[in-house]
C-alpha cells in the first residue's frame, strides 16, 4: 500500500466533475452568479415598480425645502432649510448622543467593574446588584421609565425648580446661562488645543525622565492645570468678558441661556445606564483574566491599590477588555436610535419624517444605513487600530 | 399536491387575463380574497378604534364596512389591519391593505408621487390647537415660546411650521411616533400645545384625559389654521376599484339627501321616487354599470347606515365626541357634503 505524503503534487487523474478543485471553483462561481442574479432581479424589480406605480425616486428631494421644525439643533436650522440639513442635524444628534454615551458609559462601567473587585463587601455588592438589575430589563423600557420621570416628576416651567437663581429644572429640561459669543471664544478654543498638546508633550517627558532618573512627576495634576490653564490665561488676556446669556421665565418657556432637554437626558441616561453595566462586566473579566502574581507583585513594589490598578493591573486587562468593548460602542451607537421612541430628534427621527413627506421610503432607509454603516465602520476601524497598538508584542 | 399547484396556476393565469381585459389587478385580487383588507388608525376615538369587545368602529371603519357590502354585498367582510402615521402610505403601496381609510389628508403630493388615488371626502376636518385652561390663552397668535407636542409623519408638522413661520411665532416642537405617547407628553406637562386635525383634538378630549384631570380642563383653540379634506386612499392604477370607492361614498350622502335610512330602507324598496326606485335598484342598470350587484346601496344603508346616521353615531351628537356637522352638513343644509347624482 502506497503512503500518500501531504505534498504529493501528483494527484490522480479523475473526471473534472469528480474533481474537487475543479468542483470548488465551479460551486463558488454559481453561487456568485446567484446571488447577483437576485441583487439585479431586486434592484431592477424595484425600479420597475416604482415607475410603474409612478412613485418619485432619486434623491432630487435633498435640496427642496423640508418645512418641519426640529426640537433640538446643533447647527442653524429652520423650517426653511433643506431635506438635506434636517437629516444633517439628525445625524449630528445621533452622534452626540453616541459620542457622550461612549465616554460616560465606559467610566462609568470602568468604576462598577473594578468596585465590583473592591475587597469591600458593601461595595462590591451594590455593583453586583447595579450591574444585575440595568442588564436584564429591555433598553426601551429604561428609556420609558427615565422620560417619564422626569416629565412627570419634574414641575413646569412655571414653577421650575430654581438653583443659585441662575439654573433652572423643569419639565422643559435644565436651563442654565451661557456666555454671550465673544471672539475672545475662538482663541480659547486654539487655547484649549495648545494647552492638550502641551499636556501630551509634558507626559511623554516626564515618561522618559523618570524611566531615566526614577523621579516621578504630577503628570495628571500637570496635564489638568495645562489644558484649564491655558485657555484661562487667553480669556484674561482678551479682557475677561463676562456678558452672559441668562434664561428668563418669558412666557410659556424659559428664554435665553441654554438647554438640555428631557428627551436627550432620558436617552443618554438610559443608554449610559444600560451599557456601562454590560462594560462593568468586561472590564471584570478583563481584571480577573490577569495571573493574581500581577496585583501580588504590585503590592510587594510597594504600590498603593490605585496605583497598581492603574499602572499595573489596567494596560494589561486593556488587552482582553479591547475587543468586546468595541461591541458595546457599536450597540450604543446603534442603540442610540431607540431615540425615536421617546421623541429625541436623532438620525431615525428625521428621516422617518422625510420619508413621509417624500415618499421615497428605500432611498432614505440608504441613507439611514450608510450613515450608521459609516459610524460603525468608523468607531470599529478605531478600536482595530487601538487594540493593535496595545497587543501584546510578540517576539 | 401537485393537482392544487396546476389548479393555483391556472387561477393565477385567469385572473391575470381577466384583469387585463376587463377590471383592475387589485379589485380582483380583493374579489379573490373575498375579503377587504383596510388599514385604519392604532385607535382614534370616533374615527377607528376598536370597542370593548374588541369591534371596529368609527366613521372610517364604516367606509371600509360599506365598500365591503358594495363589492360582497356583506359589511363584515373586511380585515382592519391598524397603521401608524408613518407605516400608513408603505403599507398601501406594497399593497398590505387594499383601502386606506384612516384619517388621512388628501393632498397633491399624497396623489401624485405616493402613487395613490383619492376617494370622496369623507370628512371635512382642519388642524387646530390644544392647551390647558390654566395658561389662560385665548387664540393661537398668543403661543411664542409654546413647546407644542406633534404626531410625526403627517401634514400636522408642516401646518404647524408653515403657521407659526407666518405669524412670526417661535416654537418648539416635541416629536413622537407614538399616538398615546405623545398625549401622555402632552398631560404630563411636557408640551404647552397639543396640535393635529381639530377632530383629533375632541376625540382625545373627550376619551383620554387622564384622572384628576377631566376634559374640561383642555380647551381647544378658535383658530383652524388648514384645510384637512380626510379621504380614503388606494392604490393609482384600478380605475374599477376607485369607481367603486368613490360611488359607495356618494351613495352615502344621496342616501341621507333622499331620506333612505338603515330602520326604513325596507319600505323605501316601494318608494314611487324614480331616483329613490334607481339608487336602490328597484330599477336596474345602476349596479350593473359600476360591476356591483344591483342591491348594493340596500345592502350599503341596510347595514352600515346613510352618511348622516354614520356621522351621528360615531362623532355627532351621538357620540362622545359631539361634533356639530359644520361643513360635514348636506350641501342643501349649508354644508359641503355634495354627491353627484347616481343615475
Amino acid at each position: 500500500m502506497a503512503v500518500e505524503t501531504l505534498d504529493s503534487t501528483t494527484r490522480p487523474k479523475v473526471a473534472p466533475w469528480n474533481d474537487p478543485v475543479v468542483r470548488g471553483w465551479v460551486f463558488q462561481i454559481v453561487i456568485v452568479g446567484l446571488v447577483g442574479l437576485l441583487a439585479w432581479f431586486l434592484v431592477t424589480n424595484t425600479l420597475e415598480n416604482l415607475a410603474r406605480q409612478k412613485i418619485a425616486s432619486g434623491y432630487d428631494y435633498l435640496s427642496r425645502e423640508a418645512g418641519f421644525e426640529i426640537g433640538d439643533s446643533m447647527i442653524p436650522y429652520s423650517p426653511a432649510s433643506t431635506y438635506a440639513r434636517a437629516i444633517l442635524v439628525g445625524m449630528l444628534n445621533t452622534l452626540k448622543v453616541a459620542v457622550l454615551g461612549i465616554v460616560l458609559s465606559t467610566i462609568l462601567g470602568t468604576l462598577i467593574g473594578i468596585g465590583r473587585l473592591s475587597p469591600n463587601w458593601l461595595l462590591s455588592k451594590i455593583c453586583e446588584w447595579y450591574v444585575e438589575a440595568f442588564r436584564n430589563v429591555p433598553l426601551l423600557l429604561w428609556l420609558f421609565l427615565f422620560y417619564k420621570l422626569i416629565s412627570e416628576a419634574f414641575p413646569g416651567p412655571r414653577q421650575a425648580i430654581s438653583l443659585l437663581g441662575s439654573l433652572f429644572l423643569s419639565n422643559r429640561g435644565l436651563y442654565f446661562p451661557v456666555p454671550l459669543a465673544d471672539p475672545i471664544h475662538h482663541w480659547m478654543a486654539v487655547g484649549l488645543l495648545v494647552g492638550v498638546v502641551a499636556a501630551f508633550v509634558v507626559k511623554r517627558w516626564a515618561k522618559r525622565r523618570q524611566e531615566a532618573t526614577g523621579l516621578p512627576f504630577p503628570t495628571i495634576r500637570a496635564a489638568i492645570a495645562l489644558v484649564i490653564g491655558v485657555p484661562l490665561v487667553v480669556w484674561l488676556l482678551g479682557g475677561a468678558p463676562h456678558h452672559m446669556s441668562w434664561p428668563e421665565l418669558k412666557g410659556f418657556n424659559f428664554q435665553g441661556g441654554t438647554v438640555i432637554q428631557p428627551e436627550f437626558t432620558a436617552l443618554l441616561v438610559g443608554l449610559v445606564i444600560y451599557t456601562s453595566a454590560f462594560i462593568a462586566e468586561i472590564v471584570r473579566s478583563g481584571i480577573l483574566a490577569l495571573n493574581k502574581g500581577q496585583s501580588e507583585a504590585a503590592m510587594a513594589l510597594g504600590l498603593s491599590r490605585a496605583q497598581s490598578m492603574r499602572l499595573v493591573l489596567l494596560p494589561q486587562a486593556m488587552r482582553v477588555i479591547v475587543p468586546p468593548m468595541t461591541s458595546q460602542y457599536l450597540n450604543i451607537t446603534k442603540n442610540s436610535s431607540l431615540a425615536i421612541a421617546i421623541g429625541y430628534p436623532d438620525l431615525v427621527a428625521a428621516v422617518n419624517v422625510t420619508i413621509n413627506q417624500t415618499g421615497q421610503a428605500i432611498e432614505n432607509i440608504l441613507i439611514i444605513m450608510a450613515a450608521f454603516l459609516t459610524v460603525s465602520l468608523g468607531i470599529s476601524a478605531f478600536m482595530n487600530w487601538y487594540n493593535k497598538r496595545i497587543a501584546l508584542r510578540e517576539r | 399536491m401537485l393537482k392544487k399547484l396546476i389548479a393555483a396556476g391556472a387561477t393565477v393565469v385567469l385572473l391575470g387575463a381577466s384583469g387585463t381585459a376587463w377590471a383592475g389587478k387589485d379589485l380582483d385580487a380583493v374579489k379573490a380574497r373575498g375579503l377587504l383588507l383596510c388599514g385604519v388608525s392604532t385607535g382614534v376615538a370616533g374615527f377607528s378604534a376598536p370597542d370593548a369587545q374588541g369591534k371596529w368602529t368609527g366613521i372610517d371603519v364604516d367606509v371600509c364596512r360599506a365598500i365591503a357590502a358594495t363589492i360582497f354585498g356583506d359589511s363584515e367582510k373586511v380585515k382592519y389591519v391598524p397603521l401608524s402615521a408613518e407605516q400608513r402610505f408603505t403599507a398601501v403601496q406594497s399593497g398590505e391593505v387594499d383601502l386606506l381609510s384612516r384619517n388621512t389628508t388628501w393632498t397633491l403630493t399624497r396623489d401624485t408621487a405616493l402613487g395613490l388615488d383619492f376617494g370622496a371626502v369623507t370628512y371635512y376636518d382642519g388642524q387646530g390647537f390644544m392647551v390647558n385652561k390654566k395658561l389662560g390663552v385665548k387664540s393661537a397668535k398668543e403661543l411664542e415660546g409654546a413647546t407644542v407636542c406633534v404626531q410625526p409623519g403627517t401634514t400636522t408638522e408642516l401646518n404647524l411650521a408653515d403657521y407659526f413661520r407666518a405669524n412670526k411665532i417661535n416654537f418648539k416642537p416635541v416629536v413622537i411616533n407614538q399616538l398615546d405617547q405623545i398625549r401622555a407628553a402632552f398631560f404630563s406637562g411636557r408640551c404647552d400645545v397639543f396640535t393635529t386635525d381639530a377632530s383629533g383634538l375632541y376625540s382625545i378630549r373627550a376619551s383620554n384625559v387622564p384622572a384628576p384631570q377631566t376634559a374640561d380642563d383642555f380647551v381647544v383653540l378658535p383658530e383652524i389654521i388648514s384645510k384637512e379634506p380626510l379621504a380614503p386612499a388606494f392604490r393609482h392604477g384600478d380605475n374599477q376599484f376607485g369607481d367603486i370607492v368613490r360611488w359607495t361614498q356618494f351613495a352615502m350622502l344621496e342616501a341621507e339627501e333622499y331620506g333612505i335610512t338603515s330602520k326604513n330602507v325596507d319600505e323605501m324598496l316601494k318608494s314611487d321616487n324614480p331616483s329613490i326606485k334607481r339608487i336602490l335598484g328597484v330599477t336596474p342598470g345602476m349596479g350593473k354599470a359600476l360591476g356591483v350587484d344591483e342591491k348594493w346601496v340596500y345592502n350599503i344603508v341596510k347595514q352600515v347606515g346613510n352618511y348622516g346616521e354614520v356621522f351621528e353615531r360615531n362623532v355627532g351628537m351621538g357620540s362622545p365626541l359631539k361634533i356639530e356637522r359644520g361643513l360635514n352638513a348636506l350641501w342643501k343644509n349649508g354644508g359641503a357634503q355634495y354627491a353627484p347624482p347616481i343615475r
